[in-house]
């Protein structure tokens, strides 16, 4: 049913030997049955730490997430078959860690059924996946996207704008960033940092020969012309308005530094780095100065163990507790199932690295780590092996945007820089950011087939 | 754009290395300082979710934890609390822990070093991690009989065996229920413990071994008689026989306690000054042997020395050098003399055991639970103060006190009792410190002992050893000597 890949001399670049597709996905299922036993084992585990029995909730935990991850395994034998065979394995593993931790939280706070995290997460995963699979499969050459690059900014604007609306738009913790429509609630910034890399990756394309070529060399750096430096003043507009009127620093940072590192990549120039990175900067400080909520973010950063930091509102307190969790689990961590990730606040969600590092210890935070260097690896690969600009641009894009998300996350939580609030990919409990997350994953593997199996040009 | 790409995979090597650094630093280099932390209870929860061992006395638990569905998941109970609460001390949610629950603490939550292995047992097997169990050399019986014969008196009651120095009993009043401060509300504790500060009579310390420590009175003439009859002067010295002895460059007098004489005649033996208990004779010895000698000797019995029974001992002390004055005065237990109960046991033990003072411990063994023992008590020797003559001449000189001499409210028909008593002042007006310390039998001792009774047993400057502290010694000895 699967023919062998042809293969095409010139398209080896970055890749030593050519798979046969099937050894890939037969190499893909075997890793995906590895992955799912181990999140059947972390919830039998959180179960006999937490209770000390095993019940039938661990099938309603894994047994939809493991179903669908099969599911699209198998629609990738027939759509992307020579897909990369370790992206779907290693987002399974992280959204089934997350499930048992989260799980976890609710045996702790006696939440059943609806109320549920865990379940609800389930849940989540599965439309996620569902979602990830239709991607997959209608997405069958990723030049269409390319179309539509100016459809989708329009699209990301009206996402980021949504929250604003007065009616839909909803504040939880002080950060504006959810809508709300009935019983669900849905964070439209996570979706809008995919549409902004396929706009940014299609625009950079068209646009990369006037903002690579020209401009003048100052100490032998060369900058834009004023008249170029348009695009990266209306992203960084765009992220200082979240930082201002949705309270929120880490998704601001999160799209501009997307922008910028794509923007480099695009042009060759370093020289957008540095009025990136001034810009930023300049930005932050002026916002540490002049919003409360940024300048308590910045004192907790800087000392959260002083009294004052620690008990004021808006103050340390989260930041201390997750790291009291974190320094609980030392090397090894307290087992899972056995640990007190209740007591920090967002558990389950922002602080959910710090209840892993309590329950798997140091060790395991490395685990989740190199999960995601895998994750992140295997996308710059596909950049780096790619055949159209546009596709390398969005794959770059799409990959550093997961490691960004996860340093600025995981960084704020661990005291690296101030703390702000993001969802850690697949592992932290949220509908919004799974689904995106879940999204990436199938445009990631939609890229990686088309690295071995050149697609029709269709602009 | 290869090379933008090696880059921007060398920024995210970066931004992982920092990750990677962070929580090392958290999880491994910071453990110890933010489990000290104050405000992470999750360190505290952690103290208490393994299962702390029982403290036992003769294989009943006098403390364990009982499974309890809260955070803490285990209480901490005490059965008889007051009666054993200055042996086992207290463990608390924020308020530290005093007594065995203390000293043994890393045994008793399994995190000892000897636990290592069953530690890393518990870890790979899933079981719940145990602390060890404790058992004690107390004799619940004669606890029981300290207690009750201590009555609503403030003082201190401390029986030890003198051949092992195995501690019997332990007593100390005015007790309090350590299971109050083991609550697990926070607030709660603080307030019972502010309370048990404040109450008077400090219900907290352990007089037996800790406090302000009490002047000895005439139990120390235990000490000046041996050193006394070692260093020559009393086989052939008699000293004059006073009722009234001036000190030595000063204007002061001493006088005996009944006033008057010691006896009659012109000159008095040490044995006659030991048996009625005289004061100036004892002096007149003191000042004729010099305050090194008296020093040495207490030193020997103890006085400066370091000693845990595990629970550290608080030294008894003596005022050194001294001029003569003071000498006098130190040579009846004055002065600067001051002693913890268990050292005044321990005068009794060495007079008991040819001279040898066991150490005195209160751990009989520690069982792990798996039932392997961790620790067994053995015997050791603590000091040899005095030697085998001495201890048998002294021996003789306290049955005398107790036969016909200062301290025959310690008799017991049919056996023969040892001991000597003490009424030692305070201040010019303060009530007097009553003292008893003997052993019983005499021939083949099995209990050593001391008891001190504070603020003249409630009759000011009335009361004395002889009528107050020797009663309750008998009542305990008669619960060791009847098992």
């Amino acid at each position: 049913m699967i023919e062998a890949s042809p293969r095409v001399p010139d398209a080896g670049r970055g890749i030593r030997r050519i798979r046969v597709p099937q050894k890939l996905r037969n190499l893909e299922l075997f890793l995906l049955v590895v992955a799912c036993g181990i999140n059947a084992f972390a919830v039998v585990l959180v179960q006999l730490g937490a209770i000390g029995t095993v019940d039938s909730t661990v099938i309603t935990l894994c047994a939809s997430l493991s179903v669908l991850v099969l599911g699209m395994h198998f629609a990738l034998r027939y759509v992307a078959p020579n897909a990369d065979p370790f992206i779907l394995p290693v987002a399974s593993i992280l959204n089934g860690i997350g499930i048992a931790v989260i799980y976890h939280i609710d045996l702790i706070n006696g939440d059943t059924g609806w109320d549920s995290t865990a379940i609800r997460q389930v849940v989540w995963s599965a439309i996620a996946l569902i979602c990830a699979i239709a991607v997959v499969v209608i997405i069958r050459n990723h030049r269409v996207l390319q179309r539509y690059t100016y459809v989708f900014m329009f699209a990301a604007f009206v996402l980021l704008l949504l929250p604003m609306l007065p009616g839909v738009g909803q504040e939880i913790f002080g950060a504006r960033v959810w809508i709300h429509i009935g019983p669900f609630s849905f964070q439209p910034g996570e979706i809008a940092k995919i549409l902004l890399a396929i706009f940014f990756a299609g625009f950079l394309v068209q646009r990369r020969d006037t903002l690579s070529l020209v401009g003048r060399k100052i100490l032998g750096v060369r900058f834009p012309r004023a008249r170029d430096l348009g695009p990266i003043l209306v992203i960084w507009a765009l992220s200082m308005s979240v930082i201002v009127f949705q309270r929120d620093l880490g998704t601001a940072l999160l799209y501009f530094g997307l922008f910028v590192v794509m923007l480099y990549v695009a042009t060759g120039r370093t020289s957008w780095i540095l009025l990136g990175g001034g810009l930023f900067l300049a930005g932050a400080i002026i916002a540490s100065q002049t919003l409360t909520y940024v300048n308590d973010r910045f004192s907790a950063w800087l000392d959260p163990f002083s009294q004052k930091n620690y008990g004021e509102d808006g103050g340390s307190f989260q930041l201390v507790q997750g790291i009291f969790g974190l320094a609980n689990g030392g090397l090894i961590g307290t087992g899972l199932g056995r640990g007190r990730p209740d007591i920090t606040p967002l558990g389950q969600s922002d602080f959910i690295i710090s209840s892993i590092g309590e329950e798997l210890g140091l060790a395991g935070i490395f685990a989740i780590l190199c999960l995601y260097l895998l994750l992140i690896a295997r996308g710059l690969r596909i950049s780096f092996a790619g055949h159209d600009d546009f596709g390398r641009l969005l794959g770059v894009g799409l990959s550093f945007v997961i490691a960004l998300q996860c340093f600025v996350v995981i960084g704020g939580v661990t005291r690296v820089i101030p703390l702000t609030g993001l969802t850690t990919p697949f592992l932290a409990s949220g509908g919004s950011s799974l689904m995106a997350n879940w999204i990436i994953v199938a445009l990631l593997l939609r890229l990686s087939d088309t690295v071995r199996n050149q697609p029709r040009l269709v602009i | 754009m290869s090379k933008e790409l090696k880059r921007v995979a060398i920024v995210v090597l970066l931004m992982f290395g920092a990750l990677f650094i962070a929580t090392t630093s958290i999880q491994f280099f910071q453990t110890d300082t933010l489990a000290a932390d104050t405000r992470n209870t999750r360190a505290l929860y952690a103290s208490y979710d393994a299962e702390r061992g029982p403290i036992l006395v003769d294989g009943q638990p006098i403390a364990m934890s009982v499974p309890i569905d809260d955070d803490y998941k285990f209480l901490r109970t005490y059965t008889n609390g007051p009666l054993y609460s200055q042996v086992t001390g207290y463990y608390t949610l924020g308020q530290g822990s005093t007594g065995i629950e203390n000293s043994l603490g890393d045994y008793l939550s399994g995190t000892a070093d000897s636990q290592f292995l069953a530690r890393i047992n518990s870890i790979i097997t899933g079981q719940k991690p145990k602390g060890a169990s404790v058992e004690l050399t107390i004799d619940p019986v004669v606890q029981q009989a300290a207690w009750d014969a201590l009555g609503d008196l403030k003082g201190s009651v401390v029986a030890i065996e003198p051949s092992t120095g195995r501690i019997l009993a332990m007593v100390s009043k005015p007790s309090f229920d350590p299971n109050t401060l083991a609550v697990h509300d926070k607030q709660a504790v603080t307030d019972t413990y502010r309370t048990l500060i404040d109450t008077p009579g400090d219900p907290l310390i352990n007089r037996s071994i800790d406090g302000n420590l009490y002047p000895p009175g005439s139990t120390f003439k235990i000490v000046t008689s041996s050193a006394a009859l070692e260093s020559g002067i009393a086989a052939t010295d008699t000293q004059p026989n006073l009722s009234r002895f001036p000190l030595p460059g000063s204007t002061n007098t001493v006088s005996n306690a009944g006033g008057g004489t010691c006896g009659g005649g012109d000159t008095v033996s040490l044995e006659t000054a030991f048996v009625l208990s005289c004061n100036i004779p004892m002096a007149e010895f003191g000042v004729q042997m010099g305050d090194s000698t008296l020093v040495d000797k207490a030193k020997a019995f103890g006085f400066d020395k370091e000693l845990d029974i595990p629970m550290a001992v608080q030294p008894s002390t003596i005022r050194s050098p001294m001029t003569d004055d003071k000498l006098a005065l130190s040579s009846f237990g004055q002065d600067e003399d001051r002693v913890t109960p268990l050292q005044v046991a321990m005068f009794s033990a060495a007079v008991a055991n040819k001279g040898t003072i066991m150490k005195p411990n209160l751990v009989d063994s520690i069982t792990a639970p798996d039932l392997t023992v961790l620790q067994q008590f053995e015997p050791k020797v603590f000091a040899d103060p005095i030697t085998s003559a001495t201890s048998s001449t002294l021996s003789q000189f306290m049955v005398s006190a107790v036969e016909n001499g200062a301290a025959t409210n310690a008799r017991i028909d049919g056996v023969s009792v040892a001991g000597k008593t003490g009424t030692a002042e305070n201040g010019e007006d303060d009530p007097y410190t009553l003292w008893f310390t003997g052993f019983a039998p005499a021939d083949n001792p099995r209990v050593a002992i001391a008891v001190v009774v504070e603020d003249g047993g409630g009759e000011n400057q009335s009361g004395s050893g002889n009528s107050i502290a020797a009663p309750i010694a008998k009542q305990v000895l008669e619960a060791v000597l009847s098992k």
